[in-house]
């Protein structure tokens, strides 16, 4: 019974194959050998479409030389040495000299309170924290240096990081991904920069303090939106700038730069390096000296190593944005957390600026009576605004290449040395700077 | 019975006592990495799905409004930009890591040593805000911190030194290292840590991690190659990636993945120009915090003489913390240390302060982005880094650094030994400090957390995504200021709550130690 049933499909088998048009027939026949011929083929891997022999891979091996680790070729740095504590008065390869180099703006790098406030957090705490902020790391004075600055800033929230340079490094990257657009000035600090690349979005860089420019720039990539709006809807912009630029002294023009941030709809992260704790009626940066309301910017940065004379850095905003830095902020979660004496010391700085905001106004009565003295010197140009305390003296004519240009503002800088005024000559990795700013 | 055998195809114990370079070795090098048991991975996966599933649920509540939104929200006048986040980024950190955010960021009141204080939080919403009712939990064990050598302490030598320094030279500093921020400070301590490692000069930054960060891309750039092993630190890959060259992975400690990567690469050349590499950098780590694994140093060393390429050692976590004499997985295996072509370290986990180091320097010098723009060192900071680092070379007249480092290295063996006797799956070298003990399920994760800290012991879970996610785990951390008091107390509170969490996984029938031989000297072992 089996055998005939078997039998009788296989009649219709050949029924079929008798009834079926040709064309199927011969497809069919097309396929079956395309098949047949790729499961003989050989799978081919793209590496080895050149064969080589072994031998001829151990010769290889065996030639190949490596360039050295460092290259023999550079002029070695000799540091100047500083022995004993750099306040007011410096001592430099031995010589006292009266210091104009060190970021010291408010003058506490000496403050017997601040001292004794650290003396008094190491006595409790030790000196290190042995951990990064999610493992036992957050100490109470952290808690207590947040919310004191949050409320110094006015804003709801603030965030702590360890290390000046690692703050808006890290900040950057934790909201700007790739495919994400940067609007940034072209004299923007290295540590910037360095955010920058980290973040892998795509940076368009504006003429230093140029605002036509910057509005040419965001008109450009409406127009871009406007033909992919399926794109823009994702893409989030950003414009960073600096309070007060480190490499030209000068100050952003904040209000033109709000209005612009709700005619774009783009968002302000503002460096506050060198002008928190300088600029302001009570130092709380450029937006107090602006009069501009702090929460129309979305993140502010600064780092604590310049007038709050203490070492780390924050950032602070609203809760919104600055929460998010406590889970995706690398220099935040994957690095121990400051030491809880240099939090104490910022701690008592941040309450000596807000017991005594004429420090701020004696400040600015100082920078703006050595800019006078300092305008008129034949032959160096004097870059900077007024109210600057970091100022840059610039040589009028250069000489023709930088390294000349170097060399002649060094020998000014050991001329002052000699007569015990302490300069410094601005340091910058010239291979590694987008925009090189002239030798200063 | 029939279950247990049923599972044990899935067992698996991994033993590298003679490899084909089994000379280069010492003494016997033992890892393990037992694997997961297949009841236990379906099981997590089964978990991880369920509240996926209550994620999804509680998203549409809220989008609804039936349920109260805790989150913080947008402006709104900028209702209209673009979203700052993307909804479902955040999906991860809305419904699962919430639900036990308090096992992480304790926040501490004391010097973080052996014993610490916390600050008890208490939580009404669920997790969403945290108040602090005031009260201290008082002498916890702290299982969690980075104290390898037992320097976080606020007396003794180190600490006075650290205060006289403080009130000379205050706290800030306030220049960069290439203007005028070099102290007479700076160089004694470089010149120190150049003594100790047994190099020719060190660099000292003020944070580890960016030191890794800042001076690969000074070392290497395009055109030339980079081989990380997989579970590098954030800071090595962050390093990499900015330094512009091309990276390339290979597997976790195999030399025969390395040793292949290696050979295609000369062989090879750049990719697509076929043009040879400019150099070839080999990044690799002393200690793998997450994995508790040491790196196979007598063999990497043999592969980069072999193949001329570099090598770059980041010792975070084993400076201080291996070999006899405390300097790092150079002298636990005893290689030359002119063999490691740069090697960086941290000062935070053994030394008790903060910062990295690296050596090979005079290039690095002028070129590091870190000496050029970024403040120094804090005085107090380098000070206890000199008296700590005195204090183990035995410089400063005591036996205590010796003391330390010998209590470090048995605690470490008492301990995994204990905790692979009592049945928990323990990862890792059995001389590294670090500890890591699987907890596979994610609820769990909360559960040992807060069990540990009610009975007064400190511990670090971690979950994804800074490991695999099926492979969450607690991580101790030993030190050489936990007695022995202290680490019995903490292994019987751990063998109460593998009990009753259910922890114990490991299906290996304890064996007698054939590899070391009975040592009066070491502790006795206490049958339970």
């Amino acid at each position: 019974n089996m055998a005939s049933g078997q039998q009788w499909v296989l009649v219709e088998m050949v029924q079929a194959f008798y009834e079926a048009p040709a064309y199927h027939l011969i497809l069919e026949g097309i396929l079956i050998l395309w098949i047949i011929r790729l499961v003989f083929s050989k799978t081919y891997k793209l590496h080895e479409t050149s064969k080589l022999t072994e031998k001829e891979k151990e010769d290889l091996i065996e030639e190949w030389q490596p360039e050295p680790l460092v290259s023999k070729d550079h002029p070695s740095l000799s540091y100047d040495v500083v022995t004993g504590p750099p306040s007011h008065k410096i001592i430099i390869n031995g010589k006292e000299c009266i210091n104009f180099a060190s970021f010291n703006f408010l003058g506490l790098l000496d403050n017997e309170r601040v001292k004794v406030s650290a003396l008094a957090s190491l006595k409790k705490y030790g000196v290190g924290t042995c951990g990064p902020r999610g493992f036992y790391g957050t100490f109470d004075v952290h808690l207590e240096l947040e919310t004191h600055l949050a409320k110094f800033m006015k804003t709801e929230e603030a965030i702590i990081y360890s290390y000046g340079f690692a703050t808006i490094a890290s900040a950057i990257p934790a909201y700007s991904k790739r495919g994400d657009i940067i609007f940034v000035d072209e004299a923007a600090c290295f540590s910037i920069q360095k955010g920058l690349q980290a973040s892998r979005s795509l940076i368009k860089y504006f003429k230093h303090n140029d605002m036509e420019d910057l509005e040419r720039l965001l008109k450009e990539q409406e127009l871009e939106d406007h033909k992919n709006p399926r794109k823009a809807r994702v893409t989030r912009k950003f414009i960073v700038v600096e309070g007060l630029y480190i490499n030209t002294a000068d100050i952003c023009p904040l209000p033109k730069l709000v209005k612009l941030k709700y005619k774009y709809k783009v968002r302000i992260f503002l460096e506050e390096s060198m002008s928190f704790g300088v600029l302001g009626e009570h130092g709380r940066g450029v937006t107090e000296h602006f009069g501009i309301n702090i929460e129309d910017i979305d993140l502010i940065s600064a780092n604590m190593e310049n007038a709050v004379a203490s070492i780390g850095g924050f950032c602070c905003g609203r809760s919104f944005v600055i929460d998010h830095q406590r889970l995706s902020g690398q220099g935040y979660c994957f690095s121990a957390s400051l030491p809880p004496m240099l939090a104490a010391a910022a701690i008592e700085a941040l309450s000596i600026m807000e017991e005594d905001p004429d420090i701020f106004t004696v400040l600015r009565e100082k920078c703006k009576h050595v800019y006078k003295a300092l305008e008129g010197t034949p032959g160096l140009k004097l870059v900077g605004v007024p109210f600057a305390p970091a100022l840059h003296l610039q040589l009028e004519r250069s000489l023709g290449s930088r390294d000349a240009d170097m060399q002649l503002l060094r020998t000014i800088v050991d001329h002052c040395l000699e007569r015990r005024v302490a300069l410094t000559l601005a340091r910058y990795l010239e291979k590694d700077e987008r925009f090189l700013p002239p030798p200063r | 019975m029939l279950s247990e055998y049923l599972f044990s195809f899935s067992f698996w114990f991994q033993v590298n006592v003679a490899s084909q370079y089994g000379t280069l070795y010492n003494r016997p090098f033992v890892e393990s990495f037992e694997e997961t048991p297949m009841l236990v991975a379906v099981l997590t996966y089964m978990g991880y799905g369920i509240l996926t599933i209550f994620g999804y649920l509680r998203d549409f509540l809220r989008h609804w409004k039936i349920e109260k939104c805790h989150i913080a929200r947008e402006k709104e006048e900028q209702k209209d930009f673009v979203p700052l986040y993307q909804d479902f980024e955040n999906f991860y950190t809305r419904n699962l890591y919430m639900r036990i955010r308090d096992s992480w960021n304790r926040p501490i009141c004391s010097v973080p040593g052996a014993k610490m204080d916390l600050l008890e939080q208490a939580s009404h919403d669920f997790n969403w805000t945290f108040e602090y009712t005031g009260r201290i939990v008082q002498d916890v064990i702290n299982l969690g911190s980075y104290n390898y050598l037992g320097f976080a302490e606020n007396t003794g030598p180190c600490a006075d030194s650290a205060a006289e320094v403080t009130m000379k030279y205050g706290v800030g500093v306030a220049s960069t290292r290439q203007e005028i921020g070099n102290l007479e400070k700076h160089e004694e301590m470089e010149k120190l840590v150049a003594r100790f490692l047994g190099v020719e000069s060190a660099m000292a930054f003020g944070m580890g991690f960016a030191t890794n960060s800042m001076n690969i891309p000074a070392l290497v750039g395009k055109g030339c190659l980079i081989l990380s092993d997989e579970l590098n630190h954030t800071s090595l890959v962050l390093g990499a990636r900015l330094s512009g060259s091309t990276i390339r992975v290979f597997k976790h400690n195999n030399m025969q993945s390395l040793e292949k990567l290696l050979r295609d690469a000369i062989v090879h050349g750049q990719p697509r120009t076929h043009r040879p590499w400019k150099k070839i950098l080999i990044v690799v780590e002393g200690i793998y915090s997450m994995e508790g694994s040491i790196v196979r140093l007598p063999e990497v060393i043999a592969l980069k003489k072999r193949y001329r390429a570099y090598l770059y050692l980041d010792e975070a976590h084993s400076i201080g913390a291996l070999g006899p004499r405390g300097r790092g997985v150079v002298d636990y295996f005893g290689v030359d240390s002119h063999d490691v072509d740069v090697m960086m370290g941290t000062f935070t986990k053994s030394f008790g302060a903060a910062g990295g180091y690296i050596e090979l320097i005079e290039y690095l010098r002028s070129h590091s982005h870190s000496a050029v723009y970024a403040t120094s060192m804090s005085p107090p900071v380098v000070e206890q880094i000199i008296t700590s680092m005195k204090c183990i070379m035995g410089e400063d007249g005591t036996t205590i650094g010796c003391e330390r480092v010998r209590q470090l290295a048995e605690n470490t063996v008492y301990f995994r030994k204990r905790l692979r006797k009592m049945g928990f799956i323990i990862y890792g070298n059995k001389d590294s400090p670090v500890i890591p003990m699987m907890l596979y399920m994610p609820a769990k994760i909360g559960a040992f957390g807060r069990e540990m800290l009610k009975r007064n012991i400190g511990v670090v879970v971690v979950g994804f995504p800074a490991t695999p996610i099926i492979e969450s785990r607690a991580r101790f951390c030993i030190s050489a200021a936990h007695t022995k008091d202290m680490l019995d107390r903490a292994l019987s509170v751990i063998s109460e709550v593998g009990d009753l969490l259910q922890l114990k996984y490991s299906r290996r029938r304890m064996q007698p130690s054939l590899v070391r031989p009975f040592d009066n000297n070491m502790y006795e072992d206490i049958d339970d």
